[in-house]
Order: structure tokens, then sequence, then C-alpha cells
């Protein structure tokens, strides 16, 4: 239903973090952004976002913090820690080296 | 990295303990927030309101299930889910408040008897004696071997404690001890009274490695004959006698009329080997304060020996080097038996406490039994429970709980009514750590009992033990069973779960065996109590009062001034009104424990080879003894009044003694020599007396206690009255302040008490194992009418068909009776197999009771089958009177 699989949730988490290293953003924005960077290539329901923000911010990677928005409104926001980067730089190098390997390996099948 | 990590999550953390309905709230709201301004973004798609809704909220997912899996993403989720299992736990417990609180009961019971037992056995046996070093410290044996008795540690001499101590090579250092009454006279408004005094060599506590508390302890040169008498006064007669003054250190008090000087008081807690017992008020160095020469004799076996091994020297071979030494004497003093030829050593903690172990493990093991009992019932009701709850847990695990969670369960279950039992039985356990001190204040080292964290610490490990055990056995029937398998059975409902049946009559029958060998370690410790009891001691007990009494050697130096304060003192005595008889015996009234006893000679017989000889106890009495305390006079007469002070020409001898001694003789005008009378006539025989309810009559010879020696200078009155004699004590103690203000009486008792006292221990033990024994078989009845109660609802059906069927309701009953009686029957076979190996421990607590008593098994046997058919009988009885179309209709 609204799980994602093990891979994306493994990528989800990365690109929560990568999103959230930009700028500190709220659930809903993240959604978005997220929609409209990836293209609506991930099919996660909207709210699976929640419980991997939550497993991030108990794990020390992001920080909430309410404040307000417009009309009267507040919304939490997410942002990144010194942690998170740090986590983010090996996570990101980690994605890069896999990937790089194993576009490598595809491309040798398609020789 | 790590520790910033830590930083940085353990605020985070705290948070999502303590804010957890904050969080909740939050988290409300963030979703909510999402959805909201998902619908507003679909509305300014141009959506109506409706479907703006509901589109975000089928995007959004399941807004339940997502709230539960970030909930479980924050920390302690998991402990908030055992949270939630205790209190369903609570509440399923409180549900059924009658198992609960039986369950909760049997716990208390066995959880706090262990308890208690761990920290008798723990203080009173396994904790190392309070002194420096105490692995080194051991207590040496004289080995004694006189009149055909082998004493391999028996208790030593002042000569060969010398010898020792200049001669050994395997001892750092070594002291001597040993005791006295003193009279401490009285002062100021203060009445004189007897105290129990310890007389130590100056170099036992330095040994030791003591300190008094305050003053100093005793010198070298203190602890010489010549010396100036000096006392160390106990805290508790500091406390009691001199209001706890300071100031009394270098003063004197007056001991057996004799000024002491008061040079220290020890600490409260101090316990010194040997001369400590609770009794014990003062110490006095011994070679000032016993006779120089009783201190250098070979054969006197007065004291207790205490020595420090060197470093590296084992115990055996200290015995080895000690025994050289005593060979060596022993071979110069052949003419002597009394004399020792070897010498023994063992740990001071084992010489200290060693009696003690087979009774108090024996006592921790029925505790143990009983705690297993009581794991095992706490099972079986389990079981039972888990039975009724069948169909739900099928239910639960088919809806896809999963088996770990419903195994958690029954160990959250299990373990709650173990912390509950744990908890009273703690308190129970308090409770009875102070009442065994109180009660037995004859085991050594009692007053060192205390609860501490250890003791705590074993609490916790018994009660997380038995909550494991009871769980685990109780699962052991959930586990491996097809939900499908316990549905479709159940919805049946015909006799299913013989598998369930069977693990509990294994338990059962466990439970049975346990009871059993329970019933008859307590049989066997209760017909040796009663037959303690019943043996008599050979003497009057009902109605007669004994007191000690000591006449202090400063003032009583003649034997004729001692002899003659005694006979006026019991004419006084028996001149009050109402008293029947009274008369004086020295050193000990039957039962009283040993005394002395030394070699003779008969005249009329040859002389016996160098090196042998006879010995018999021997007792000084008044010429009226006899008669006072009932002692039959079998042939002869008693002393006649003409004996000269400090020499007798007549002796009395017992039963036994005539009959050891002169078999197929009359022993009357025959003559003997024994310490310090030669050539006394044998004027009677008397009756046989008990030295010790629980050994047989030893010989025993009598001389007239106005011939005593100078070493008795005190005795113990003996008054017998018509009706209650305790109301002469009191008068008695004035008559004797009356004589010599400075004399008082100690260790008042009636017969039937001093009787009391001594067959304490063998009471004790037998009454425990008595009320564990029942409580055990209590619960094993318990279990039985439960599973059989168990067994006939499920076979309602079966029975409903066979009565229909035209079974007889006799033949029901016996059915149902041989189903119930099964698991007591292999219980029983168990438990007499078990009883028959483990029986020979406790053979050291029988007295004239052999460990495999045919009376004391079947008794037990017979017992336990009529027990079990009771228990069985009603649910059987239920069973046969089922109404068969009552029994068809209930499914």
């Amino acid at each position: 239903m609204s799980k994602p699989s093990d891979l994306v949730q493994g990528t989800l988490d990365l690109l929560v973090l990568k999103i959230l290293a930009l700028q500190p953003l709220h659930g809903w924005a993240l959604g978005q952004r997220l929609k409209q960077i990836s293209r609506d290539v991930l099919q996660v329901s909207d709210g699976s976002l929640y419980p991997a923000l939550h497993k991030l911010e108990q794990q020390g990677w992001i920080r909430s913090e309410w404040k307000p928005t417009e009309n009267n409104r507040r919304a939490r926001f997410y942002s990144l820690t010194r942690l998170g980067r740090r986590h983010l730089e090996r996570e990101a190098a980690n994605w890069e080296r896999i990937s790089t390997a194993i576009s490598g390996v595809m491309r040798l099948t398609e020789v | 990295m790590r520790i910033e990590h830590w930083l940085y999550t353990i605020p985070l953390r705290l948070r999502s303990l303590l804010h957890r309905g904050r969080l909740d709230a939050e988290l409300d709201e963030e979703l909510r927030d999402h959805i909201d301004r998902q619908t507003e973004e679909n509305l300014a798609r141009g959506m109506d309101e409706e479907e703006a809704r509901l589109v975000a909220l089928r995007a959004f997912g399941n807004p339940l299930a997502l709230r539960e899996q970030t909930h479980n993403t924050w920390s302690w989720s998991s402990a908030e889910l055992l949270l939630n299992d205790v209190r369903m736990g609570a509440r399923t417990l409180l549900r059924s408040p009658g198992f609960a609180s039986i369950a909760i009961l049997v716990m208390a019971l066995g959880i706090g008897a262990n308890v208690a037992l761990f920290a008798i056995v723990r203080s009173v046996l396994l904790n190392p004696l309070p002194y420096v070093d105490p692995d080194r410290l051991v207590r040496l044996y004289e080995n004694v071997s006189v009149g055909g008795l082998n004493v391999p540690d028996g208790d030593s001499a002042g000569g060969m404690y010398a010898e020792w101590k200049e001669h050994n090579r395997t001892l750092a250092d070594m002291a001597i001890t040993g005791g006295t009454d003193y009279n401490l006279s009285s002062a100021g408004e203060q009445l004189p009274e007897v105290v129990h005094g310890g007389n130590f060599s100056w170099n036992l506590l330095p040994l030791l490695g003591v300190r008094p508390a305050l003053g100093r302890s005793f010198t070298a040169d203190d602890d010489k004959p010549s010396a100036n008498p000096t006392v160390l006064l106990s805290w508790g007669l500091w406390k009691r006698r001199f209001g706890g003054d300071p100031a009394i250190v270098n003063k004197s008090i007056l001991l057996d009329s004799v000024p002491h000087t008061v040079i220290g008081v020890m600490p409260p807690d101090s316990s010194l080997p040997s001369v400590s017992t609770p009794k014990t008020q003062l110490w006095t160095p011994i070679f000032e304060a016993k006779k120089t020469d009783l201190m250098k004799m070979l054969d006197e076996h007065e004291f207790e020996a205490i020595g420090r091994l060197k470093p590296g020297v084992t115990e055996a071979q200290a015995a080895a080097d000690l025994t050289l030494i005593t060979r060596r004497i022993h071979d110069r003093h052949l003419d002597d038996s009394y004399i020792a030829f070897a010498a023994n050593i063992r740990p001071l903690l084992d010489s200290t406490v060693g009696r003690m172990k087979t009774p108090l493990y024996v006592l921790l093991a029925a505790t143990g039994c009983v705690l297993l009992i009581a794991c095992l019932n706490v099972a079986n009701l389990l079981v039972a429970r888990a039975a009724a709850r069948r169909r739900e847990q099928a239910i639960r695990a088919a809806l896809g709980g999963s088996r770990l969670r419903l195994l958690r369960q029954h160990l959250i279950e299990s373990l709650l009514i173990c912390v509950a039992g744990g908890t009273f039985g703690s308190l129970l356990a308090v409770g009875v750590l102070r009442w065994f001190v109180t009660v037995r204040h004859d085991v050594p080292r009692a007053d060192s009992i205390v609860v501490d964290g250890i003791v705590a610490v074993f609490t916790l490990g018994l009660v997380t033990l038995c909550a494991a055990f009871a769980g685990a056995i109780s699962s052991l029937s959930i586990s491996g069973e097809q939900a499908l398998k316990a549905l479709r059975e159940s919805s049946r409902g015909q006799s299913a779960g013989v598998a369930r049946t069977r693990l509990r009559s294994v338990l059962l029958s466990l439970e049975v065996g346990l009871t059993v060998v329970l019933l008859i370690g307590a049989g066997l410790l209760l017909k040796s109590y009663a037959q303690l009891r019943s043996t008599s001691l050979g003497c009057l007990t009902r109605n007669v009062l004994k007191m000690d009494l000591s006449l202090p050697t400063a003032r009583y130096k003649e034997t004729s001034s001692i002899a003659n304060f005694f006979s006026s003192f019991v004419d006084r005595v028996h001149s009050l009104p109402g008293i029947q008889a009274a008369s004086v015996v020295y050193p000990a009234v039957p039962g009283d424990g040993e005394g002395t006893n030394d070699n003779f000679t008969i005249l009329e017989h040859p002389p016996l080879p160098l090196g042998k000889s006879d010995i018999a106890y021997n007792r000084w009495c008044g010429a009226g003894y006899f008669a006072a305390l009932g002692i039959p006079l079998l042939k002869g007469r008693s002393f006649s009044g003409s004996q000269r002070f400090g020499h007798s020409t007549e002796i009395v001898i017992s039963e036994s003694f005539a009959r050891q001694f002169f078999p197929g003789e009359d022993p009357i005008g025959k003559h003997m020599t024994t310490f310090n009378q030669t050539g006394s006539e044998i004027v009677g025989i008397v009756g046989d007396t008990r030295i010790d309810p629980g050994e047989p009559a030893r010989p025993m010879m009598y001389f007239p206690i106005l011939a005593a020696p100078d070493i008795v200078h005190s005795g113990a009155l003996v008054i017998r009255s018509s009706g209650d004699v305790t109301q002469f004590a009191i008068p008695v103690q004035r008559l004797l302040a009356g004589m010599d203000r400075s004399l008082a009486v100690s260790d008042v008792l009636t017969m039937d008490q001093l009787l009391d006292r001594n067959t304490l221990e063998a009471g004790f033990d037998a009454t425990l194992l008595v009320v564990f024994a029942g409580l055990s078989l209590v619960l094993a009845s318990v279990g039985l009418f439960g599973v059989l109660s168990y067994i006939v609802a499920q076979r309602t059906t079966e029975m409903g068909i066979r009565i229909a069927l035209g079974a007889r309701r006799a033949h029901v009953l016996r059915l149902m009776l041989v189903d119930g009686l099964r698991p007591a029957l292999f219980g029983l076979a168990l438990g007499l197999a078990a009883s028959a190996a483990t029986v020979k421990v406790i053979r050291t607590m029988l007295y004239g009771a052999r460990p495999f008593d045919p009376a004391v098994f079947a008794e037990v046997s017979t017992m336990l089958l009529v027990v079990a058919a009771l228990a069985c009988v009603l649910p059987a009885w239920r069973a046969s009177q089922l109404d068969p179309v009552q029994a068809l209709r209930t499914e």
C-alpha cells in the first residue's frame, strides 16, 4: 500500500536529506519538492514521508521546529543538523560509488 | 563522532520519553496540516471541496497506519509495547482475583522462605569471618583417645598449648582461649550478678586483627600470673551496667571480689571466636585469670587454641607439625591416657559454624523444593488458563498476532505473579529473619544476619528465574500449536487437548514427587524429635528448678568454707515453706552437658596395661540429690553424713557404670581410686541419667560435695516443689543475698525449660520441615483437583455419550478417579525413589531414627494417596452424576 519498497526507503532517506540540505522545509513542501525533482518516478504515498522524517529526526540527522507560516498557521519545519550534513556527504559518496559501479556493469552487459 | 551523536540524541530520546502525549498531539497536527495544504492545493487546481479533500486523503495513504508507523520510529516504542502488555497482563490477572491471589501467595511463601534461608546461609556459613586475612585462621584440636572413646577434635590442655607454641614451625602465631563465670559485685544501686567472661591470651586480638573501641587491649605484661588483674568490657555490659561512660577506662571493678582494672571496651559487633557467646560480657587475660598450674597441665582439656598459618603452609602440614610435637609428649607420659596423641586442624570458620551446615543446607533444599512446587503450580494454573483462552489465542494467531507476542504475554503474566510474590516474599523474609534471630540464639553468628545488596540481587534473580521457569513451562503448551487445529478442535468441543492435559499431568507428577520427598524428610525429623522429647533424662523434670551459682575463690579459699557454704545454703532453702527437696550438684544437672570426666581404677580388679584406662563422668552432689531429682536408688544407700572435708571414702555409681565395669559382680563394697580419692568404697547404685537427651546414658560416678576438691567453686542448686516451682526463684535469691551480698545466681531454669533449650534445634528443624511439607501437600492436592476438574470439563460430552449409551455411573466414577490418581501414583513412585537417594543427607540430624524408616515411608505414602483420592473424588463424582441430556446439550 503506502509502504515504499526497501530500495526506495533507503534512497528516500538520502533524497530527503539532500533536499533539506538546500533549505529547511515542512513536510508538505518537502513532498511537493520530491515529486518535482524526481518527476513522479518515486511512487510513494504522501504520508509515508512522515515515518521517514521522524526516523531521521530520532537518529539525529535532522531537527524539527514549529514555525509560523502564512495566514496565521504554523508548520513543522525540518532542517539538516551538522551530523546530518556529515552523514549526507558520506552517503552521497557511497551512492556515487555504487551507482557508478552498477551503471558500469549495466553497460557491460549491453555490449 | 560517537559522543557528539549521543550528546545530540539523548535529549531527543528523553523528550520522546517524557512528552509522549505532546509528541502525539504534534504528530496529529503535522499530518492534519499536510492534508489541509494538499486540499488547498487541489482546490486551487479547480476541484470542488469534497473532491479536493478525498483526493488529498487518497494520496496521503492510511493516516492511522502512518501514525502508527511514525509512532514506532520513536525511541522507547518497544518499551511502550511492553508496558501495554504489562497493563493487559495485570488486567487479565485482576479479572480472576482468586487465581491471582492464590498464585501470588504461593510465590510469596516460596520466595520469602528462600530469601530468608539464603540470607541465613550466607551470613552464617559463607561470609568470611570478620578478621584480618581470615582464610589462614585455624582452630587447633587435640586428638584424645580415652576409655575406648576417640575424640578427634578435643579441646586443648594448657600444657600442650605451651609445647605447641614453643616448638611449632608452621604457625605464624597461636592463642589460647577459655571461659569463666564471674560474680560482678554490687556497686551503688546495682545488684550483684553472675556474668559470663571469656579469657584469652593477650595475642588473640592482634592475631585476629581486632581492636577495642575504647582504651587498649591486653599486653604481654597483663597476661601473666603475677600481673595486676585487668578486664575488657563488652559494649553491651558497658552500656547497661556503666551507662556508656568512657570514664570507666582505668577505673576498677570487683570481679569475684577482686579489683580488676578496666582497660578498654570492645566494639558492639565484635565477636571473638570461641570466647564470645551472646552471653559473654567481659574478657580477662587467660594466664592472669586461670590458675598457673592448670595452664601447665597436659591432661586438662579446658581450652580452645586458635592459630594463624604461616603463608604457604597447608592445614595438613601444620597438623603434621603439631602431631609430631603431641606424639613426643604423649610417649613421655604413657601412664596418662588423657594426654592427646595427635593434633587436628580445621579452618576457623568451619569449626565455628560447621555443625550448622547440614541443618541449614537441608532447610535450604526444603525451601528450594517448596519454591519449585510453587513454580510448577503457577505454571499449571497458567496452562489451565491458556487452555481456557485457546480459542482466543488461535484467533489472534490467525489474524496475524505474532507468536512471539503471545509468548511474551505468557511470560509477562508469570512475571507479574512472581514480582508481586517476590515483593510480599521479601517482606515475609525480613519478618522471618527477625524471628529467626530471636528464636535461634544457639546459631553461631546469628547476630550477623543482614539483608544487604547481595540478598536483594538474589531476590531479583530468584523472581526472574521463577517467572522464566513458570512462563516457559506454561508456554510449552502454546508453542507449535496449529491455529487451525485449535480452532477446529475447540469448535467441535470433543475430548481434545490431550497433549495439554499430559503436560499438566507431568507437572503434577513432579509436584507430587517433590512433596513426597519433603513429607518423608519432615516425617523423619518429626519422629526423631518426638523420640528426643520422650526419652527420659532419668530424673524428674516437672516442678524442678535449677540455678547456677559460683563462689569467688578470693573469699572461699578453703574446701571447708565452700562445703560449709553449700550445706548451710541448701538447709536454708529446704526450710522455705513449700519446698519438698533441695540439693546441690557440680558440675551439671542431667541434660545440661558433659561436665567433667576422669579415669579410675578398681582396686579389686587386675591393673590395665600401660596407656589404657577406664573413664566415667564424675559428679559431686549432696546426699539428698538423688531424692531431690527422683533418681532411683537401685541398691545400697546414698552418702552418709560422716564425710571429711576434701576427702571422701564413699562413691555412688550409676546403673550403666555397674553394668559396664562390674559385669556379673556385685559392685557394693568394692573400692575405687580416682582423682583425689584413694580406695573409696562403692556404697550405692542409682539409676542412669543422661548428659544430653540425644545421647545414650553414660557411666557416671558420684562423690559427696562435702569432699569436693578445691576446683569445685560452683554448683547448681536444684529444688523441687509440689506446685509451680518458679515462684521460689526470687525467695531463694533473696536467701542467697542474705548469706553473701556479693553472690548472684545465673541460668535459672526449670528442668523442662532446660530440655526445651537442648532440643530447640531439632524441634525447630522438624517444625519448619513439617510446615513446608504440609504446604506442598496442599499445593499438590489443589493441583490434582484442578487438573481433574479440567479433564472432567473437557470430557463432559464423552461422559454424556457413555452414560447415554448405558455406562454405569460407578464405572464412570472409577474411570475418572484412575485418570486423576495416575499422576499422583507416578509422583509417589518418583518421590519415594528420590527420597531413598536423599534421606542419607539428614542422617546426622536424626536421633534414634533411621533414615530408611519403613514406618515413615509407609505413613507418607498412605497419607499422600488419601489426600490425592480426596482431591479427586469431587470432580470424579461430578462426572458420574452428569445428566446425559444436559451434557450433550452444552455443546
